[in-house]
């Protein structure tokens, strides 16, 4: 059977080789040692050796073509001997590959990008995530005290502990509940059980809801957080009553009470907003909003919250106000309608943002952060469609953050 | 192109006669005398077969033949005593032949193969036999230098009497590491013996472009080292001045730095397309004239002790016996990917004697290799 | 518990192998007749003899590859450069003689040698002899790099390295050399690969080797006093192999990391410790990683310069204060 003779290797870094010349004609006699041809390769022009006895019973390859590594050349055999029409090469694979998925196992596993834009990105250490998720606990309303807004270990544990102390106590079955006792009504109780009552019982409350969407407001939150460093923490309440203040600017008849006779349509924004303490629930008044910042509506806010946790309100504090905002968020409420606050004439209720499937508008499925917020209007002042367009106004602000400082 | 003349500048007249009568050669009984033929013409075809393994893509890499030089691994190695050890470069496959390594492990390791010397780990100039004697098969242009100095350190330290050959090229002798290698082996007394394969070319530059200074070995003289030249064409010429060099190493500790003049028939390496720093008649007029193994077998046929017969078995087994070596290589299977982390640490791959604790591979196989 | 110097402590360990095993001997310039360029190889001379304790020439690349030559055969030297810095003239002789011969030829010898000698700037030497390359000795699979910080270290850790059958690279330093500490008269050994809390603490891991260690204690000291901080101090010790299992517990238990070395940054050894513990420890980490390394010039020489250029208490207490925000 005829030899087939290759395209060798000639230099370590040839892949493909240039036929220039034949040496030996087809019928010609060759012996190991001559040699068959001149060829071309990435270095030089090389003559090709042959190893073989007998006959050069054809060449494949034609002057001036090129052929790479392995291809056949030519065939040498027995005088007389048919040689193989352009055979299959025997060559053997010049790259010794151990595996064929050796290109695949370097790519290392696909990133797991997370699908929500760079925009949505809480902060937080890896550990704080760690104990949140171990304790199902969302970080989303959480103030990070680390550097640039971060959520630490710390915040998380703090967050839990609060939750903790308002957890029931762990079950012994046949145990009472709590204790069998009459309980005496404190003043505060008292005082907000009458303006409840009064207010549930005679002002006809209708109640609208819209649903915003919180990514914009989420991020412009961590950047100005981290670029104020440690001096100012906006919350997300803070942006809230800020932006009410706006929708209140632009949607006035909000900002009004009923007077019986008369509607007082309020000039100023006295914003009143909840704030959870032991007894109950106080609504201090940040005088004036409308004039204000949302740098100085948040310092005052926290200087509220702190007096009102430490029963140090003044009744001025507390009283005077013309619009309420109410926030269970951080307490996980989806959305819900509070009880208008006398004299207002209607009640923000905002709920947590969480995260779920939306539509954008490329037509996708994809994630987003969504809040809902509630509001009760007093019917007597306010109809439906200028609540409407308050919300909307509301919305369109929180969406639009810039808006809020123009 | 500074190719140059057709005639050789190292060539004289081959005095092969005034070595014969030297005991080293003439008392050797004649079927020794056959055997070195024999080794010669086995180093030749084994590389003549590597070539061809090369260019068929089974070797890879760097693949520096020895065809031409044979007689001055051949010569060398054949006067060595039972505490003699060598340590070469990387034109190794003659050593490796000489001092008895196998044609299929040789084959074997240059297609990379786990039955190859080195666990196909090292490749054509990574042999090595410590059974043998034979510590290497060095890439980096006289870096083995010290580490010749070292053997012949250890071996005296150890109180053996015996030499440590170290081979290097013409090019390596312009490398600080070879000079640092000198001054210790004098300083200390080191039995150590340099042998300077002069093969007149330093992959594509000669000796004229690249050493200040002639001969080579001369240098030996600024470190009060004893030196010689020897013609590499004359077999019995480099027993005799090898046997006088190891009587120095054994009997005075003091070492010695032999130039052998030789030469290659093929370029530097695989890759050195061999046309730019020679002609093919400067090939063909030292083949012609100086083929050591033609040389040899002229000498022997005058003596008597070879006839045709004798030589075409020679030549024929060998050519079989290398055609099996790359048949044995072809075969053999590739080593494992767990190959590739271990021999790294004596520690690690001796693990009931293991103390070290920690994480020493920072790094691990795939698990699906 | 008697105390000795670190360099005592050295010239101990370095008498006791060598008495134990006649193919231990130690090589390197002015280490026999001038008693040690830092008196580490003080009395050696006298106790061994000339064939054991011998002076080279100015050749490390030749005297390096002698000793890897040698310790082919089985052995044992122990090559002293002078100072690291010097090191790098036998980079060849280290990397591709003594790290790869086990390897390249699939295990048929090894290369029991020892390379030591100081690795240090801090000395107002200047650029070319203030070195500290533990970081580019470890990256070579074949190589052990060990950095011991105290006496007591340095002498468990010498024997073992000098017993072991690879090559292993000593990283001492001239101004440890008089540092003072307890070393036990009776033998012990430690073992390359583990690491040393030389502190427990709660409030901050603080990782470091070789006089990191040192400036990283006095840093706690400090940070303890003045800031109510209480810092765990971890000496790596055995930078290859390395103890990744101390780091990990002491980050999981403390949630904050400083990293500390002399080292340049880029690629420094702590480069590959926040590397381990990022990928480890992620989960445990309150605040990414922080480092201080030595500045990233050529080591200056005037002398209040150097002070800043290299790791010092400050620059600890500082960056420890970042980390804890």
């Amino acid at each position: 059977m005829a030899t087939i003779i290759d395209m060798p290797k000639l230099s370590d870094t040839m892949t493909v080789g240039t036929l220039v010349n034949w040496l030996k004609k087809e019928g010609d006699a060759v012996s190991p040692g001559d040699m068959l041809a001149e060829v071309e390769t990435d270095k030089a022009t090389m003559e090709l050796e042959n190893f073989d006895e007998g006959i050069l019973l054809k060449q494949y390859v034609k002057i001036g073509e090129q052929v790479p590594i392995g291809a056949p050349i030519a065939a040498i055999g027995k005088k007389g001997e048919t040689a193989p029409e352009a055979p299959v090469s025997n060559a053997k694979k010049t790259s010794k590959d151990l595996t064929n998925n050796e290109e695949i196992k370097l790519v290392e596993a696909t990133s797991n990008k997370s699908i929500t834009s760079s925009n949505n990105r809480i902060k937080a250490s890896p550990l704080a995530k760690k104990i949140a998720a171990s304790h199902g606990f969302s970080l989303q309303s959480l103030l990070g005290t680390g550097p640039g807004g971060r959520i630490v270990k710390a915040d998380v544990l703090s967050a839990l502990n609060k939750e903790a102390s308002t957890t029931l106590p762990s079950i012994n079955y046949g145990e009472l509940i709590a204790k069998d006792e009459k309980i005496p009504v404190s003043n505060i109780r008292r005082t907000i059980a009458a303006h409840l009552v009064q207010s549930k019982t005679q002002i006809p409350h209708f109640y609208l809801d819209i649903e915003i969407d919180a990514s914009p407001l989420i991020e412009l939150r961590a950047a100005l957080n981290k670029s104020s460093g440690e001096h100012i923490k906006l919350t997300v309440n803070d942006f809230i009553l800020k932006a009410s203040t706006e929708a209140l600017r632009r949607v006035p008849k909000i900002n009004c009470s009923w007077h019986g006779d008369t509607i007082q349509q309020h000039g100023n924004i006295h914003l009143a907003f909840g704030v959870a303490i032991d007894d109950g629930l106080v609504t201090p008044v940040i005088r004036n909003a409308n004039t204000k910042s949302l740098r100085q509506i948040s310092t005052e806010a926290k200087t509220l919250v702190e007096k009102a946790r430490n029963k140090k309100l003044s009744p001025n504090e507390m009283s005077g106000h013309t619009f309420t905002v109410t926030n269970l968020g951080m307490f996980g409420i989806n959305n819900f309608f509070g009880i208008i606050n006398p004299p207002d004439a209607g009640i923000l209720s905002v709920g947590a943002t969480i995260k779920k499937p939306i539509v954008d508008m490329h037509g996708n499925i994809t994630i987003g952060h969504r809040m809902n917020i509630g509001f009760s209007g007093d019917h007597r002042v306010i109809d439906g469609a200028t609540g409407a367009t308050f919300l909307v106004a509301l919305k369109e602000i929180i969406e639009t953050p810039a808006l809020m400082f123009i | 192109m500074s190719a140059q003349t057709t005639a050789n500048p190292n060539s004289k007249k081959s005095s092969q006669q005034s070595y014969a009568t030297e005991p080293i050669n003439k008392d050797i009984p004649s079927n020794a005398k056959i055997d070195l033929y024999r080794q010669m013409v086995r180093i030749r075809r084994f590389e003549e077969r590597c070539v061809r393994s090369y260019q068929q893509g089974n070797i890879g890499g760097f693949c520096h033949t020895y065809i031409g030089q044979e007689s001055v691994a051949v010569g060398t190695i054949s006067v060595l005593g039972p505490n003699d050890h060598i340590i070469s470069a990387y034109r190794i496959h003659g050593h490796a032949l000489a001092v008895g390594m196998s044609m299929n492990e040789l084959m074997a390791e240059m297609y990379g193969k786990v039955t190859g010397c080195s666990k196909g780990k090292g490749g054509s100039m990574h042999f090595m036999d410590p059974t043998r004697h034979f510590w290497g098969g060095h890439g980096i242009v006289g870096g083995q230098t010290p580490l010749g100095a070292g053997i012949a350190f250890a071996l005296k330290y150890e109180g053996k009497k015996g030499a440590c050959l170290c081979y290097l090229g013409d090019g390596a002798v312009n490398q600080g590491a070879f000079y640092e290698s000198l001054n210790l082996a004098s300083l200390w007394n080191l039995p150590v013996i340099y042998i300077i394969e002069n093969n007149q070319f330093s992959m594509g530059t000669s000796q004229a472009r690249s050493s200040a200074g002639t001969p080579l070995a001369k240098r030996a003289e600024g470190f009060a080292i004893d030196w010689a030249e020897v013609d590499g064409s004359n077999l019995y010429e480099v027993r005799y001045k090898t046997t006088e060099a190891l009587k120095r190493a054994h009997d005075s500790q003091r070492p010695t730095v032999l130039e052998i003049h030789t030469y290659r028939y093929r370029g530097h390496s695989m890759s050195d397309p061999d046309q730019t720093y020679r002609t093919k008649e400067h090939i063909q007029d030292h083949r012609e004239k100086l083929d050591p193994i033609m040389l040899f077998e002229t000498i022997l046929k005058n003596e008597g002790i070879l006839n045709q017969d004798i030589i075409h078995e020679i030549d024929l087994k060998a050519k079989e016996e290398a055609e099996l070596s790359a048949q044995f290589a072809d075969e053999s299977p590739y080593p494992p990917p767990s190959s590739i982390l271990n021999h790294i640490y004596w520690e690690e791959d001796n693990p009931e004697h293991k103390v070290s604790q920690g994480t020493i591979l920072f790094n691990q196989l795939l698990e699906q290799e | 518990m008697p105390k000795k110097t670190y360099r005592t402590a050295l010239n101990e360990a370095i008498a006791e192998e060598m008495q134990r095993d006649e193919r231990v001997y130690l090589m390197g310039e002015e280490v026999a007749q001038f008693q040690g360029a830092y008196k580490v190889s003080q009395g050696l001379l006298e106790k061994f003899g000339p064939k054991r304790i011998i002076d080279t020439p100015i050749s490390e690349n030749g005297f390096a590859g002698l000793g890897i030559g040698s310790a082919m055969l089985g052995l044992r030297p122990i090559v002293e450069f002078m100072t690291w810095s010097f090191s790098y003239v036998a980079l060849d002789q280290i990397i591709n003689n003594a790290a790869n011969m086990r390897y390249m030829f699939g295990g048929l010898c090894n290369v029991p040698i020892v390379f030591r000698g100081p690795a240090n700037g801090g000395v107002n030497v200047g650029a070319t002899h203030s070195h500290t390359p533990e970081n580019f000795y470890a990256n070579v699979p074949g190589l052990k790099v060990i950095c011991p910080a105290t006496a007591y270290d340095v002498k468990g850790l010498m024997k073992t390295a000098i017993r072991d059958n690879d090559p292993v690279c000593v990283m001492e330093n001239t101004i440890l050399y008089n540092l003072e500490g307890e070393v036990p008269d009776e033998e012990y050994l430690i073992p390359l690969g583990k690491a040393d809390v030389k502190k427990e603490g709660s409030d901050i891991s603080i990782i470091a080797h070789g006089r990191a260690v040192i400036t990283s204690l006095e840093a706690a000291k400090i940070l303890q006093e003045q800031h109510n901080i209480n810092a765990e101090v971890i000496d790596l010790r055995s930078i290859r192999p390395l103890d990744e299992g101390t780091i990990i517990e002491s980050v999981k238990k403390t949630n904050r990391v400083l990293l500390v070395e002399e080292n340049k940054p880029f690629c420094g050894v702590d480069a590959q410790i926040a590397y381990i513990l990022q990928e480890k420890a992620f989960d445990y980490l309150d605040a990414p990683i922080h480092r201080v390394s030595a500045l990233d010039g050529p080591q200056i020489y005037s002398m209040p310069l150097e002070k800043i250029q290299l790791p010092n208490a400050n620059h600890v207490v500082q960056e420890a204060l970042k980390v804890l925000r």
